[in-house]
């Protein structure tokens, strides 16, 4: 049958079982549009900027295990999508971008909204394509599934002229498809698994850290077994949390710049350390020469080589699916009748309890000002845990990640690598898509909510009934954290003069808005907010503006050397 | 430490920006890079030289290996392997020079491709380093023109790249 390009687009889209498209239409995506009006099976979610849309794809996909997917027009549309898909990249969620470009024979001439997209989003997708003839149209999206989706997942774009999405061919998708040059290794090694078996087993003081790479490829189940099999404590990065119970007593908290210290203090001082879809991240393990013991042994688990012996030289390098790996490693385990010393395992806990009595995640629960970390704290104890929670970047997505216990994956969404500001909203958008009744939060300060604020109004049109937590103090404020640490208090434009009146600014959008300014009324909001079911409710909540996160590594220095709230 | 990468990649456009970009985006060092289809014309071979320790050019193996386009990376100079470059260059040669630079040229197995009452074209072949030592060998004044492809290199014996 022959089918046009625009047609072959939405055939494939059904082919893969895609529920949502987040797109914004335009020129060079019209045809494609069109196609959309005619059907009714691949739903589109219209955005109100392209940086929401791909934030949005990203989010379902996050939350739901399958492939986000966004369209944006030429020009503009491309270049207000590339921070949405830088953010994807660095946290390798797998993602399809279809782009709209100036027909072929416009290509080169400075058209009206044409940009390059292959050459500026090279550096931040896993691949990308620009579809020179339509019959290449079909392949080319059935590879982009795939690869986005296998390996270690990441966004991956497909430029598509108008004139292609005109033109007409016969189509039929293939069932399979298979590069050549695209061959990730998925099996671990066997004789790398048992070696690593062997060094946990025979550890007097073993650890592990898991990250993304386990929320990513569904291994938290094996994670959990494993832990609990081997007994040692657990911890799991930004990106991991969920990954291992957070309500588990084996679980001793996020590591890294603002991880616990009982956390930083084991990863240093354990003799085996077991890392699980981590990367040893520069906010993880800080100074890589303090990181540095002769007496430790690592163990590497990653789908990525290119993430082994990056950062650290580790001893035992084990490139595969972490799921794949994890569960050989438990067959090991299971069948043998050797565990790690359990004198020396009590000794051990003996020593992290005694980190733990430091109890750095407190604050002071009596002052007449709303702590930010209370207000998570709430939010945790109102949702019974089992809240989606999306944030953006700054001190709300360090105290989200500290004071929300995470017993699952793929509850936690928050962009890690990149650290963008304005992601919550849209992550928080797809999310709710994909998860119609659950409760979602997102998590956000008053400075990262402006930035992506615009999507209130998508939020309006498909009745997504978000709770947006605003921990609103006037500042950037992690920004201005580091001013007051390292910039003798010189708040360089890090306060925010000249704030909206977000409930005003809510209730223009159609939604619910409540001004939250005593301690004693935080339950009170939350819970109503709750209640209304249907509703979007935007909370401001207005916090004590000088509240810092702790602990903290300064940037540059070693995990042991945090900064703790009493030490101020 | 120099190395000699050389990779076999889809010959597609967009497959050198994409290794290009790699090395500019991670830091890394080009020293010289060159490209040319291979007798399978769907894939081209790449000959990159490059400087960094043992650490540093395993990541670059590892990055390239990961660039969906790269079919195969080797490390030549991890075993036995030739390595030529090719410099077309460029001289004054006039008077009494015009005899000594012909000499020089012959000592290096140069051939002059062309020639003029006032210079020679000496075509060169050999490695990086012979041709830099005929480049020493003659007045740097007389250098009118140098135009090198950067080295080419495969493994000695059975060592053979080709998927």
């Amino acid at each position: 049958m022959q089918l046009t390009g625009a047609e072959i687009v939405i055939r494939c889209l059904q082919e893969e079982g895609v529920e949502y498209v987040f797109g914004y239409p335009g020129g060079a995506v019209l045809n494609i549009y069109d196609e959309f009006f005619k059907q009714d099976k691949v739903k589109h979610v219209l955005v109100r900027h392209e940086q929401g849309a791909v934030h949005a794809a990203d989010g379902y996909s996050r939350s739901s295990m399958k492939t986000g997917v966004c369209l944006v027009t030429s020009g503009p549309g491309v270049t207000n999508a590339v921070t949405g898909i830088a953010t994807a990249y660095m946290d390798s969620i797998p993602m399809v971008v279809l782009t709209g470009q100036v027909p072929t024979h416009a290509i080169g001439q400075d058209a009206f909204q044409e940009c390059d997209t292959v050459g500026i989003t090279r550096p931040c997708v896993k691949h990308n394509f620009l579809v020179k003839d339509v019959k290449d149209l079909a392949v080319t999206i059935k590879k982009a599934f795939y690869l986005a989706s296998t390996g270690r997942p990441g966004p991956v774009l497909v430029d598509i002229p108008k004139d292609i999405t005109q033109a007409s061919t016969e189509f039929s998708y293939p069932k399979t498809v298979s590069l050549r040059s695209y061959n990730p290794v998925t099996k671990g090694h066997a004789g790398q698994i048992k070696k690593a078996v062997q060094l946990l087993l025979e550890a007097k003081r073993p650890m592990i850290y898991a990250g993304g790479g386990v929320i990513l490829n569904n291994a938290a189940p094996q994670l959990t077994r494993l832990v609990r099999l081997v007994g040692c404590p657990c911890t799991t990065t930004l990106m991991g949390l969920g990954g291992f119970p957070a309500t588990d007593p084996q679980f001793t908290g996020m590591p890294g710049m603002h991880g616990t210290y009982e956390t930083n203090m084991a990863m240093q001082n354990c003799d085996v350390l077991i890392a699980v879809g981590a990367r040893f991240d520069d906010r993880v393990i800080g100074n890589p020469q303090h990181f540095y013991r002769a007496d430790r042994k690592i163990v590497h688990i990653d789908i990525d080589p290119s993430s082994i012996s990056k950062r650290v030289k580790v001893d035992v390098p084990i490139v595969g699916y972490v799921a794949d790996v994890l569960d050989e490693m438990l067959k090991l385990i299971e069948s043998s009748p050797q565990r790690p010393d359990p004198a020396a395992l009590k000794t051990w806990w003996a020593e992290i309890t005694e980190w733990q009595r430091k109890d750095c995640l407190k604050y002071d629960t009596k002052s007449d000002l709303i702590k930010p970390q209370y207000v998570i704290q709430k939010l945790y104890e109102i949702t019974s845990g089992d809240a989606f929670v999306t944030s953006d970047v700054g001190q709300h997505q360090m105290w989200a990640a500290q004071y929300y216990k995470f017993d699952e994956p793929r509850r936690w969404i928050n962009s890690g690598g990149l650290g963008t500001m304005g992601f919550g909203l849209p992550a928080a958008m797809g999310v709710q898509m994909v998860n119609p009744g659950a409760p979602v939060a997102c998590v956000t300060g008053e400075a990262s909510i402006q930035m992506c604020i615009q999507e209130l109004s998508t939020c309006k049109q498909y009745h997504l009934p978000i709770k947006i937590v605003n921990l609103n103090n006037r500042y950037l404020g992690m920004v201005r954290q580091w001013q007051e640490f390292f910039y003798g208090n010189r708040y360089a434009e890090s306060y925010i003069d000249a704030l909206p009146d977000f409930v005003k600014l809510a209730e223009a959008y159609g939604h619910v808005g409540m001004k939250i300014e005593k301690p004693g009324d935080v339950d009170g909001a939350l819970r109503e907010a709750f209640k209304l079911k249907d509703r979007l409710v935007f909370m401001d909540f207005i916090t004590d503006q000088t509240e810092n996160v702790f602990p903290m590594i300064p940037g540059g220095k070693g995990l042991t050397e945090m900064i703790l709230a009493e030490e101020l | 430490m120099r190395h000699i990468l050389s990779i076999l990649v889809e010959n597609e456009a967009g497959a050198l920006s994409r290794i290009s970009g790699l090395f500019s985006a991670r830091g890394y060092n080009i020293e010289s890079l060159t490209v040319a289809p291979t007798e399978d014309v769907t894939m081209s071979r790449m000959t990159i030289v490059t400087i960094g320790s043992d650490d540093v050019i395993e990541q670059i193996t590892k990055q390239l290996n990961k660039l969906v386009d790269v079919v195969k990376v080797v490390d030549l100079t991890e075993g036995n392997h030739i390595e030529r470059e090719l410099m077309l260059v460029k001289v004054r040669a006039a008077g009494k020079d015009r005899e000594e630079m012909k000499r020089l040229a012959d000592v290096f197995r140069g051939r002059i491709l062309d020639v003029t009452d006032k210079s020679y074209t000496i075509e060169l072949t050999g490695t990086g380093s012979k041709l830099d030592a005929f480049l020493q060998a003659i007045e740097p004044g007389v250098i009118l023109e140098t135009v090198r492809t950067g080295a080419s290199g495969i493994g000695r014996g059975e060592r053979i790249l080709r998927i």
